[in-house]
């Protein structure tokens, strides 16, 4: 190349006459240098720019989930009144009827004139007579005082609201009424319906299909995090003490070969394989429970390993050699040697392994599906804490991918809720990993 | 260590601390260390000398079993001890390594306290009952380290805070302080600067008194200075070893003379 352009030019000297006036390959090697450095910043931006794009979405379709309609009506029921409902065939309606002529007096008192029928308030708040007649069979004192009740909106209501329905668009079906929606205005302007912050939505359980509104992700993250205490309490150890074994004790033979080639490539195997050799062995031959976080933690665990033995070694084989010698130089044993000096020193290291490995886990699907973690949990929460790891239960994604494909639109809003709580989980752990760090750090 | 076996040791073994014979180290297929036979004396300081990949330094790494962390290699031959050989079987090599002491080329404190870079050797032998007395031993070994003035008053900071002198110092404190009885130094200066070389230098002077101390070095001018026995090695072989003034005045080998006047290595 340098041969050709000197053909080409043969006045060229081979330094520039000054070296303020650069030639033509310095200029050509400072025009490849910008080129470069553009390219950089524009994939730096392009990755900011799907960041940015992907945060705003989540975060735009997310919230509102976090968002609820409530209609909040102040009731009082009398003993005698209680009495006469109690006495009814149709116990749970003699309240209804209760609850509805409060509403009537509470918007007659405001000035508002609207007609209220019992079907329009069952489309509008499900069976209010039930959840009032819960509510004083649990708290008998209660009677006789005025008790403010915030009754949730069903979920046709709420998107109403949140404008996921409109009247141009909407169809009258058992769900709800167009009429409805002039009994809602009117609630709204009397300010008895109103938006309040989405508890349910944190601590509950997951809901039937046609009841979005109730559908909560507590449950599921829950069942979450028994899941990651069992990979944590396993993964851990194990991958530390093989990682352990195999960099400091093994001899170098083609057997280590082949476990060090196997364990590069599991971590390269997809999640669903060991999802089907989790529903074989655990569940077919071993018996464990279905759908249970143990069984799930079990195969994340197969999964998260050789990621933690790979990190681990990595930082194993950064500790200087130096440290070794220093170690049995003094006369330490070898196990001295790793666990007092080389071990501290590669903790970080680990750590930041294994939190990588989790946060993987924590993310996994695949292998849920396969072995029955995107049960539905009606019943909410495990009895204690051991039941936690074997009681049916969701985890977070499997949640997420549930509610995602299920058809009414108010539970895609659940979805993108649930990430938001998901990435809140994975932030709160990389948060523990950051402080531990620092722990570990601050003893040198 | 007890009272028979300096009796013992006065009496037959006549001063010679470690007695090596017809030592052979293989890397695999190489033969590294060929035929090697060495006396080192008690309360003398032995220097191995000869160009960079002669096999001094894995023949110093051979008296305190250091090889053995090296899976390929292989050590034969006998190395005797006060008459032990330390490559018995029944020999813990961790016990061998408490007597027989290391400092490497690089320093290498342990990236803790200064206290505990040199207590960490008493403590995993139990050489210390309580607190005060391990205080005792890190003061004594940082003495005679030559460094306890420098850092009394940090003993909690880093030992990897201090210069590269004062760590090579420290690491040699830490190597007295298991109480050895041999003092292996591979190149200790050759990471230092002419001052803090001296300072080490006249260190290994006074080590002398108490320790039996070997040292490996590329300098020839340093093996004359603190050495009084020298063995220059070539390509595996011990080619002589002798009183080092022989050695450098009147050495007997026409390699050794090369060497030394500087036309080979």
């Amino acid at each position: 190349m340098t041969d050709a352009s000197m053909q080409e030019n043969p006045e060229a000297t081979p330094h520039p006459v000054s070296l303020t006036a650069p030639n033509e390959r310095t200029r050509k090697r400072a025009k490849a240098e910008r080129r470069f450095r553009a390219y950089g910043i524009a994939a730096v931006a392009t990755g900011l720019f799907f960041l940015v794009v992907l945060f705003t979405s989540i975060l735009s379709e997310g919230i509102p989930a976090f968002t609820r309609t409530v209609v909040s009506v102040e009731f009082t029921l009398t003993e005698q009144q209680r009495e006469e409902s109690e006495a009814e065939l149709f116990k749970t309606k003699a309240y209804s009827n209760l609850f509805i002529s409060a509403l009537k007096t509470e918007l007659d008192e405001r000035g508002l004139n609207v007609e209220i029928n019992e079907d329009a308030i069952e489309r509008l708040l499900g069976k209010v007579g039930g959840t009032i007649r819960t509510f004083y069979s649990e708290n008998p004192g209660k009677l006789g005082e005025p008790v403010e009740f915030d009754l949730a909106a069903s979920s046709r209501v709420d998107g109403y609201f949140k404008g996921r329905v409109s009247r141009d668009t909407m169809q009258d079906s058992r769900f709800l009424e167009k009429s409805d929606l002039d009994l809602v205005d009117a609630l709204k302007e009397a300010g008895v319906i109103k938006q309040a912050f989405n508890w349910p939505f944190i601590t509950g359980a997951d809901s039937g299909v046609d009841n979005p509104g109730g559908a909560g992700i507590g449950a599921s993250v829950v069942g979450s995090f028994f899941m990651m205490l069992v990979v944590l309490g396993l993964s851990l150890p194990i991958g530390v003490a093989a990682s352990i074994y195999l960099e400091e004790f093994a001899p170098q033979n083609r057997f280590t070969d082949l476990i060090e080639v196997n364990i590069s490539n599991l971590a390269a195997v997809p999640s669903i394989v060991f999802g089907i050799l989790g529903l074989a062995v655990f569940i077919q031959f071993m018996h464990l429970p279905q759908s249970a976080p143990l069984v799930g933690g079990l195969v994340l665990t197969l999964m998260t390993l050789p990621t933690i033995i790979i990190s681990t070694r990595a930082s194993l084989k950064a500790v200087p050699p130096s440290i070794r010698d220093a170690a049995l130089g003094v006369g330490a044993s070898k196990m001295q040697a790793v666990f007092h000096h080389v071990l501290p020193l590669a903790a970080p290291g680990i750590l930041t392994g294994t939190i990588i490995g989790l946060a993987q886990a924590l993310g996994e699907t695949a292998p849920l599906l396969l072995i029955g973690m995107v049960g539905f949990v009606a019943r909410g929460y495990p009895d204690g804490f051991l039941a936690g790891f074997t009681e049916p239960n969701s985890a977070m994604p499997a949640q997420i991918y549930t509610w995602a494909s299920r058809a009414d639109a108010a539970f895609y809003e659940k979805a993108w809720g649930g990430i938001i709580i998901l990435l809140v989980f994975l932030l709160t752990m990389n948060i523990i990993a950051i402080i531990l760090r620092r722990r570990f750090e601050r003893r040198w | 260590m007890n009272d028979m076996s300096r009796v013992e040791r006065q009496v037959d073994t006549n001063k010679i601390k470690l007695e090596c014979r017809d030592c052979q180290v293989y890397y695999g297929e190489t033969h590294a260390i060929k035929d090697v036979n060495v006396d080192i004396e008690d309360k003398t300081v032995t220097a191995f000398i000869g160009p960079s990949g002669c096999g001094k330094s894995t023949f110093l790494r051979c008296l305190n079993r250091m090889n053995d962390t090296i899976d390929v290699a292989r050590v034969k031959g006998s190395f005797k001890l006060d008459g032990e050989d330390i490559y018995d079987k029944r020999v813990d090599p961790v016990q061998l390594r408490a007597k027989v002491g290391m400092v490497f080329q690089k320093p290498n404190p342990f990236p803790k306290s200064i206290y505990d870079n040199v207590a960490y050797g008493p403590r995993i032998h139990g050489l210390a009952r309580n607190k005060a007395e391990l205080d005792e031993i890190v003061e004594k070994s940082l003495r005679r380290g030559a460094i306890w003035n420098e850092v009394k008053d940090r003993l909690d900071a880093p030992g990897t805070g201090l210069s590269g002198g004062q760590q090579q110092r420290l690491c040699i404190a830490r190597a007295v302080a298991t109480e050895p009885e041999v003092l292996l130094m591979d190149e200790p200066c050759s990471a230092l600067d002419p001052i803090a070389t001296a300072q080490v230098e006249e260190l290994i002077d006074e080590l002398r008194s108490r320790y039996s101390v070997v040292i490996v070095t590329h300098s020839m001018q340093q093996a004359a200075r603190v050495s009084q026995k020298t063995a220059f090695f070539h390509l595996g072989n011990l080619v002589e070893f002798g009183e080092t003034g022989q050695i450098f005045t009147n050495p007997e080998d026409p390699r050794t003379e090369s060497y030394i006047t500087g036309r080979i290595g």
